[in-house]
């Protein structure tokens, strides 16, 4: 029982782990720029696809962190030359564009490298398992964590202590004072944009090794991100890092209980959420309502 | 973005009955040859390689993409999750057919009721949220119907979708509709369904409630210093293009004698969305030719290359960066009234 237990408790933790990367990236994309990224879950599997791609010219290290950038340089090119034409616009607009943008870059991948599942490969010491006992827990299971742990905080103290983090959490807060102030808000929409895409990619390479690459690996990933979003309450990067990992660990530990019931049990939390506390665990009154 | 309504300009007398004249000509002509096409349909369609059912669709998905537009084109609010209510139309209808009375009427207001009193529940939860946000809340409502479709095996069939139903001949005492087979009797059992509803939308909008929401729409701030009540009447916006979108459910389901999770999905969502956009979602009858070229170009797509989801993106693309104010929007803004 025990051991069963604990298999969940980690389950429930790499999930979340990857429900907070992906809502993260979405939610700052969403704060400074109010444009919800249906393409994300794509970003993500193009994550994965040109780490594949890579890994065996440079190696799994180097396309764990080429791959990101990549998919970041991807989302600028996407950002600059379309994307920020609508943002002025009503949301209905940057809502359908990224819908669309999902639509082609799903089906592209479909396209390039097949409908059918890749395996990704992985170091040799990521793929043991850390004990006999705990032959479940494989370290790349413990790599993950803690590369997201690494990078959560890595972004936090980004936005807290570097002047373009600043920037960005006070775009959030009021954009046209920030403009007023003569920073360049159209550049750190891009730069923002590019920081939300290399955490899809990031992700990307991360659930590869895990689950395998396929084209649309990433849309299970999409809807319980914006849950996550919606819980934490939007406007709230602290809240999306909650709201995601709640729900990976609710969902877990309801696979122990009752298997069939561990996904709605993520929509039953949003519900109630949505019921007692509209504005989201740690979300602002008046943020973007 | 549109003209304000009622704007008086001084304008001599003999031309401003000319002015009258025109208007109404504008204002009626484009009514008159859209019935006129709706109902000559099954002469002509088969003629450019068409076929009834088509046609039936393009009413059923038009309706329900007129029905969205209620709320997004004339209360200006988003909702993304509209395939939630739609496809609740649908199971009503299937699941009222299947498994208690077999009566169409009774299922299509059991499908009707089913979808717009999940709009009304779940619209008084999140009608204080606005723009994005209220999207998104709006999608993952759509996503919980999805799943709840998806993984109830037993009673709704799960992914496979609800079979086993058809549409039953509707009897007016003596008279009986015979619908069952599918051709024109039942394309214009759709007509008959679509133009009370579409009546009935059209009193909505021009009556005191519908100027009411468009104020809210081009002004959010200055209607609510008048008194009026913004969440109730949203709310209200968001039940009663729900009780629509249900209603086009309804039709759906009868359409195909099927009904399945992907009605409820959210790419129909987006695909509803599209519809109103690409129409002009300033306009009354937009959606509806939104609708009819979605549907001809997604037919037509689909069965020429196994990649139409691109062109679907592109479309989707092509629309929001070149033509913003839909088809019906620009030829009203060539030619501004």
């Amino acid at each position: 029982m025990l051991q069963v237990v604990l298999f969940n408790v980690t389950n429930g933790l790499i999930i979340g782990a990857f429900y907070v990367l992906m809502a993260l990236g979405l939610s700052l994309i969403l704060n400074l720029s109010n444009v919800i990224n249906f393409a994300h879950g794509n970003f993500l599997a193009l994550g994965g696809y040109l780490a594949f791609m890579l890994a065996p010219s440079i190696g799994y290290w180097g396309a764990l962190i080429i791959s990101p950038l990549l998919v970041a340089l991807i989302g600028v090119v996407v950002e600059r030359l379309m994307l920020r034409r609508v943002y002025n616009r009503d949301p209905v607009y940057s809502l359908l564009f990224t819908f669309g943008l999902a639509f082609v870059m799903q089906d592209a991948a479909r396209y390039i490298w097949g409908p059918n599942g890749l395996p990704m490969g992985l170091p040799a010491i990521l793929a043991q398992p850390l004990s006999a006992e705990l032959f479940f827990i494989t370290w790349y299971r413990i790599f993950m964590v803690a590369i997201v742990i690494v990078t959560v905080i890595g972004l936090f103290a980004f936005l807290r202590y570097t002047r373009i983090g600043l920037r960005i959490r006070a775009g959030t807060l009021d954009l046209e004072t920030v403009a007023t102030l003569g920073i360049n808000v159209s550049l750190l929409r891009t730069f923002n944009f590019a920081v939300g895409c290399m955490l899809a990619g990031l992700s990307g390479v991360l659930a590869a090794g895990q689950i395998g690459l396929n084209p649309n690996m990433g849309d299970d990933l999409l809807m319980p991100s914006f849950i996550a979003i919606i819980i934490g309450g939007v406007g709230s990067l602290t809240g999306t890092l909650f709201g995601g990992l709640l729900i990976g660990l609710a969902a877990a530990l309801t696979t122990v209980v009752y298997p069939s019931a561990s996904e709605a049990v993520i929509y039953v939390i949003m519900m109630l959420v949505l019921l007692l506390r509209p504005r989201g665990l740690l979300g602002e009154e008046g943020m973007m309502s | 973005m549109s003209a304000p309504v009622g704007i008086v300009t001084a304008i001599p007398a003999a031309a401003q009955t000319a002015k009258v004249n025109a208007s109404a000509l504008r204002r009626w002509l484009p009514v008159i040859v859209i019935w006129a096409a709706l109902i000559a349909v099954p002469l002509w369609l088969p003629l450019v390689g068409g076929y009834t059912a088509l046609a039936g669709r393009v009413l059923v998905l038009g309706l329900a993409a007129m029905g969205l537009n209620l709320l997004l084109g004339f209360t200006g609010v988003l909702s993304f999750g509209h395939a939630a209510y739609f496809g609740l139309g649908a199971y009503g209808a299937g699941l009222t057919l299947r498994y208690l009375v077999h009566s169409t009427p009774l299922a299509m207001l059991a499908g009707t009721l089913l979808g717009g009193l999940a709009g009304m529940v779940f619209g008084s939860l999140i009608v204080r949220r606005r723009g994005v946000y209220f999207a998104m809340c709006t999608i993952a409502f759509g996503q919980i119907c999805y799943y709840v479709a998806y993984s109830w095996n037993g009673f709704t069939g799960g992914f496979d979708g609800l079979r086993n139903f058809h549409r039953e001949p509707i009897g007016f005492g003596l008279l009986t509709l015979d619908i069952t087979d599918g051709g024109a009797r039942f394309y214009y059992f759709i007509v008959a369904v679509f133009a009370i509803a579409v009546t009935l939308m059209g009193i909505l909008i021009r009556s005191p409630f519908g100027r009411t929401l468009r104020a809210i729409r081009e002004n959010e701030r200055r209607a609510r210093f008048l008194g009026i009540r913004i969440e109730r009447h949203i709310w209200l916006s968001f039940s009663i293009s729900c009780f629509f979108t249900a209603l086009a459910g309804t039709l759906y389901a009868l359409l195909n004698n099927f009904a399945d999770p992907l009605a409820l999905h959210y790419s129909l969502s987006g695909y509803f969305v599209i519809m109103a956009v690409m129409g002009g979602m300033r306009t009354f009858w937009g959606p509806l030719l939104g609708a009819a070229v979605f549907v001809v170009l997604q037919d037509y797509i689909s069965s020429m290359t196994v990649n139409w989801m691109s062109f679907i993106g592109v479309l989707f693309m092509f629309v929001v960066l070149f033509f913003p104010r839909g088809l019906l929007g620009m030829w009203q803004w060539r030619s501004p009234a």
